[in-house]
């Protein structure tokens, strides 16, 4: 039997599709169906929307066309900039530091460590505070002995915390270093505008904004020539192979264009139920503290050190109540590891396991706040219970 | 409260009976809650980094049974109580001079305390396990019986649950025979069917106990003599945890007629090995010993007691001593009594309880004063 009520606050994991988003897609299923590279009516049909799309991507970042690639995902436009820019530095002689922070998504982080360890590049971390954010003096250091790329997460997934893009990619691009950002968690969200960020490279992915999982969009700033990490055919302008997904495309798109007009509207509303949710978990939970930056955070993004309670123990005991939400060392097999994030922002390996995260949507409402604040504290309360019991 | 207000937990591992057991509670209608506990498991023994109740493969194939059923799935992070309980209790067993069996302990505290806690924590009613074992209730309370397979019953484990745990408990697969619950399995498509039963103990990974003590606690394979009844040195042993009572083989010492181990006496670290016909026993002292209904049916009453979890019961004659501990005197004299293992009493089908076995003599050496306690 499920409980009585659901509710949905995941949406930094995923969102569900918007229906005028399906509604957008669907015709690019059955009807609209051919190859968009093919020469004739059905494929000419297919590039034309998917152009279209690009145009409607490119006004959104305010950059031309031709420097939007889609992409299989978040993941995959992480890897593209990334060894593209590797494999770059590679080519022409330069130099061989990846530059990042502790905190990356996994996307960038693993990327990263696999070129160090099988391809004799060399990874450097940028210390970070203990929001997660970078600290402009330590970037300056880890840039000036130059690098082939920087890439510095855009609002951090588990902590929600935002860094200053535009402070940190004019460090970067001063000392000659390619800027890339993973602004996944930011989508919908926060400014894409490239020229503001100033970033050679941005990673988008449309699932994170009302739109399909799968898809993807790496920005690359034109002029610069990155090797692509999937070769094949010319498809994107030959910066990553593979028959273009034209009705995720103008998925992707379409939920960009919405998010993007709705965006002070919705973000206005995230920040309502975030903070409501914020004040009730920290005047009704005992233990309960919020990690990442108080102000400098994602409208949608909440997340608590639960002093004590195994988040785990936690999940469980909301799912069973009908409530989705996440945490950093989530893990199925009750094997439990410290979050990799919160131990590189200083918490004790203890802390780092109690780690949890809600975020908050559009058709969230203040009764499915109410409720999840009750139920965390009811769960909290029953586990410190069991724990003081098993104290011998 | 109808079926669907009752929220039922199952501790599930992947295998054939507790796969079963959930179907049946979901088949009856019960809101069922799937949960497998991550237990401890030596990480340092022959690469098995996992606990055998709860491998990678166990934890996928509980997973998908969870799948198909339509039920939710959790895994309890149980590593840390597994250890500082069971698997301690083991070692300090070992270290006594005991043969531990810590499965009953792993129901007395982990299953039915630590799981159940948090099963009702989890707003439970119930908390199932895929045992062979019954409960019905009747003026007397809640009782224990066996599975209705004879082969299966698994009562034995169980006897360490009082009244508490039996009303909050369901063992569903008691109700049927090994061969019915496996066609059930089948039936329900369930790819488990052909597994085999799990045998020994699940923190030991791919190795032995033996090889696990020698780790652990090293102090318990000291070596040390062999000695008969009459002290007299035969040989050296390897340390007392490699031997059991009754044990004939690998004792490394020839002699005119067979030697078995008689007892451990822990406190010379000596091996005490005689004839055969200096093996039986016909008496026992248990301690620890737990009633499942709350107190013994009499001080002292007739039953059957079984002594190991693959053993007969025997016929005895039970007293219940002024400290709680319980004498057990059986018609005929038994031949592997061993202190650490369970001593269960039963009525007919019904388990009254049990306690864990402290001691053994016989009745015919302690009228002439020579007792040997072990």
């Amino acid at each position: 039997m499920r409980a009585s009520r659901q509710v949905y606050l995941d949406h930094s994991a995923s969102t569900p599709v918007d229906p005028r988003v399906l509604d957008a897609m669907m015709p690019y299923f059955s009807d609209i169906y051919g190859n968009p590279t093919s020469a004739h009516n059905q494929g000419r049909d297919a590039a034309r929307v998917i152009e279209a799309a690009r145009e409607t991507v490119a006004a959104i970042l305010n950059c031309r066309a031709n420097e939007i690639v889609f992409t299989g995902g978040g993941s995959e436009s992480d890897n593209l900039a990334i060894r593209g820019a590797a494999w770059r530095a590679r080519q022409h002689n330069l130099s061989a530091r990846l530059i990042t922070s502790p905190v990356e998504h996994s996307a960038v982080a693993n990327t990263i460590a696999q070129l160090r360890d099988l391809m004799g590049f060399e990874s450097v971390a940028a210390p970070v505070d203990r929001y997660g954010l970078v600290d402009e003096d330590a970037f300056v250091k880890a840039c000036n002995d130059g690098g082939a790329i920087a890439s510095v997460i855009y609002a951090n997934n588990e902590l929600g915390s935002i860094n200053d893009l535009p402070a940190l990619s004019s460090i970067a691009r001063d000392r000659g270093i390619l800027f890339h950002t993973d602004a996944v968690q930011a989508g919908g969200q926060l400014t894409l505008d490239v020229e503001r960020l100033g970033v050679d490279m941005l990673s988008l992915s449309a699932h994170k904004f009302y739109g399909p999982k799968g898809v993807g969009v790496l920005y690359i700033r034109s002029g610069l020539d990155l090797p692509s990490a999937i070769t094949g055919g010319g498809h994107e302008g030959g910066r990553r192979a593979g028959t273009q997904n034209t009705a995720f495309i103008v998925g992707l798109a379409r939920a960009l264009e919405l998010a993007h007009q709705a965006k002070a509207e919705r973000c206005a509303h995230f920040r309502l139920m975030r903070d409501r949710l914020i004040s009730g978990v920290l005047t009704r939970v005992p233990g309960a503290q919020l990690s990442g930056q108080p102000d400098k955070r994602l409208p949608s993004h909440a997340s608590f050190i639960i002093a004590g309670i195994d988040a785990n123990a936690l999940l469980m005991h909301l799912d069973i109540n009908g409530i989705a939400a996440s945490s950093g060392s989530a893990c199925m097999t009750g094997n439990p590891e410290p979050s990799e994030i919160l131990l590189a922002v200083g918490y004790t390996a203890e802390q780092a396991k109690c780690g949890l995260r809600f975020s908050v949507g559009v058709r969230t409402n203040e009764d499915d706040i109410d409720y999840t604040v009750d139920a965390l504290a009811r769960a909290v309360d029953k586990l410190s219970q069991l724990s003081r019991e098993r104290a011998p | 409260m109808s079926r669907s207000d009752t929220r039922v937990v199952v501790a599930m591992s992947g295998g054939v009976d507790s796969s079963v057991a959930a179907a049946l509670l979901v088949e009856a209608g019960y809101d069922v809650v799937g949960m497998m506990m991550r237990l401890w498991s030596d990480p340092t023994m022959g690469g098995a980094e996992h606990n055998r109740c709860c491998t990678p493969v166990q934890m996928n194939d509980a997973r998908h049974i969870a799948e198909k059923l339509g039920i939710p799935f959790y895994v309890l992070d149980s590593k840390d109580i597994f250890r500082e309980t069971v698997v301690q209790y083991f070692i300090d067993g070992h270290r006594d001079g005991f043969t531990p069996n810590p499965c009953l302990e792993c129901n007395r505290r982990i299953r039915f305390d630590w799981l159940l806690r948090n099963a009702l924590a989890l707003d439970a009613d119930f908390l199932a396990t895929g045992h062979y074992a019954r409960i019905t209730k009747d003026d007397g309370g809640w009782r224990l019986r066996r599975g209705v397979d004879a082969d299966k019953d698994q009562s034995y484990v169980l006897s360490v649950l009082g009244q508490e745990q039996l009303r909050r408990a369901l063992f569903p697969v008691g109700e049927y025979p090994k061969s019915k619950v496996r066609k059930l399995a089948a039936t329900l498509g369930f790819d488990v069917a052909g597994k085999r039963d799990s045998q020994d103990l699940c923190f030991l990974g791919k190795s032995d106990y033996r090889s696990f003590l020698r780790l652990h606690a090293p102090d318990v394979i000291a070596p040390g003599p062999i000695v008969n009844r009459d002290g007299l040195v035969l040989g050296q042993h390897q340390g007392l945890a490699n031997y059991t009572i009754g044990q004939r083989k690998g004792l490394g010492i020839s002699s005119r007629e067979p030697l078995y181990v008689l007892a451990m006496d822990e406190r010379r670290n000596a091996l005490v090995v005689g004839a055969r016909d200096q093996l039986g026993r016909d008496e026992l002292v248990a301690e620890n010993v737990n009633w499942v209904s709350g107190s013994p049916p009499a001080a002292s009453f007739r039953a059957d007691v079984k002594i190991r979890y693959r053993a007969r019961s025997q016929p005895a004659e039970i007293e219940v001593m002024a400290d709680g501990a319980m004498k057990a005197r059986f018609d005929q004299p038994q031949r592997d009594i061993t202190p650490g293992q369970a001593a269960v009493v039963y009525r007919g089908d019904i388990c009254l309880g049990g306690g864990v076995i402290a001691k053994y003599e016989n009745r015919s050496a302690a009228q002439n004063g020579s007792t040997h306690i072990a």
